[in-house]
């Protein structure tokens, strides 16, 4: 999150995908260094390997990667909760 | 367990969609979530403003205390040449305390500037989307049925309900860290104000007063010297009239 849209292609998926599993174990671990590095390099993954859209695409994401300084309480909170996005105006 | 990814696309997905179900009509949906886009716009340049106030705020102390390093090496190197060294010892020591808060001051304006990129580059994108989505809301309600453009809303909107989730918790933590920021501004400047602090920052500090004290000494001294050697030439002089 806060870095845009990018298009990424399936095995860059299915990496993220991978990353993801790691970052609930590290939240299930209760691991937060792990947690934020995992985060971090899935935010490097798609920067690095994905196309960015033009800003004023108003396409939908598959899905989101949650920014890379999330605390453990903060991902718990996404995981249950709908507290750490803050609702619209 | 969900993964974070596809949990972080349902909230998503679950706060534009109840934004969505207060409006009645897809018309009436379209204009509402425009207006709602354009507030959301409004906030971030608020958020903006407020980080780059507190900036300004973390710099001003930054320069204070700049000064007071700046002042208390200068009195220790008085104190030196005035052989006191407990005083220099005394001026030095702030000095690094001081020295220490300005180290982690300048990691708070750092991190307030992080914040203030952050923002910024999420108003530009919200901005953009914004105003193709005003475009495309346009489009919709001109050319197609009250069904149609029901689904055409769906894909049009989700997008940018997307960027308003994200621009949302992009002014969220960036207030949050502002808030932290301008908690310890405050501290530091109570601390000064009430004095905790004062031999840090005061104008007249038991430090000054000590210096002051062997300056005006010294200057006390020089002048009997001169005096004295006026005095002594004078009668000299006095002597060789005689």
């Amino acid at each position: 999150m806060g870095d845009g849209q990018y298009d990424v292609d399936d095995e860059v998926a299915k990496g993220l995908n991978d990353l993801d599993g790691q970052a609930e174990q590290a939240l299930q671990a209760g691991d937060e260094e792990h947690l934020r590095e995992v985060l971090r390099r899935m935010a490097e993954q798609v920067r690095a390997n994905g196309a960015r859209l033009p800003e004023d695409d108003l396409k939908p994401s598959e899905a989101i990667v949650p920014p890379d300084d999330l605390t453990l309480d903060e991902a718990r909170e996404l995981l249950e909760g709908e507290g750490l996005i803050p609702d619209l105006p | 367990m969900a993964g974070l990814m596809s949990r972080a696309s349902l909230v998503v997905k679950s706060k534009f969609s109840k934004l969505l179900d207060r409006a009645e009509d897809p018309g009436e949906t379209l204009d509402y979530s425009y207006e709602k886009q354009l507030e959301l716009l409004q906030n971030v340049k608020r958020g903006i403003a407020d980080v780059v106030t507190a900036k300004k705020r973390l710099e001003l102390q930054e320069t204070q205390l700049q000064q007071s390093v700046v002042k208390l090496d200068s009195q220790a190197r008085e104190a030196v040449a005035a052989g006191r060294e407990d005083l220099a010892r005394q001026a030095l020591e702030r000095k690094s305390g001081l020295q220490q808060q300005l180290q982690s001051l300048d990691q708070q304006t750092q991190a307030l500037e992080q914040q203030q990129e952050k923002l910024v580059a999420s108003e530009k994108t919200l901005s953009a989307k914004v105003e193709a989505f005003r475009t495309q809301k346009e489009t919709i309600k001109a050319q197609y049925s009250a069904a149609e453009a029901q689904v055409r809303i769906g894909e049009a909107a989700t997008g940018i309900g997307e960027q308003m989730a994200d621009t949302g918790l992009a002014i969220q933590r960036a207030k949050d860290k502002t808030e932290q920021m301008q908690a310890r501004a405050s501290a530091i400047d109570e601390l000064t104000t009430s004095g905790a602090l004062e031999d840090f920052t005061s104008d007249q500090t038991e430090l000054d007063r000590q210096l002051g004290a062997i300056a005006s000494q010294s200057q006390v001294d020089k002048e009997l010297e001169q005096m004295k050697a006026e005095l002594g030439k004078g009668e000299g002089q006095k002597e060789l009239q005689q």
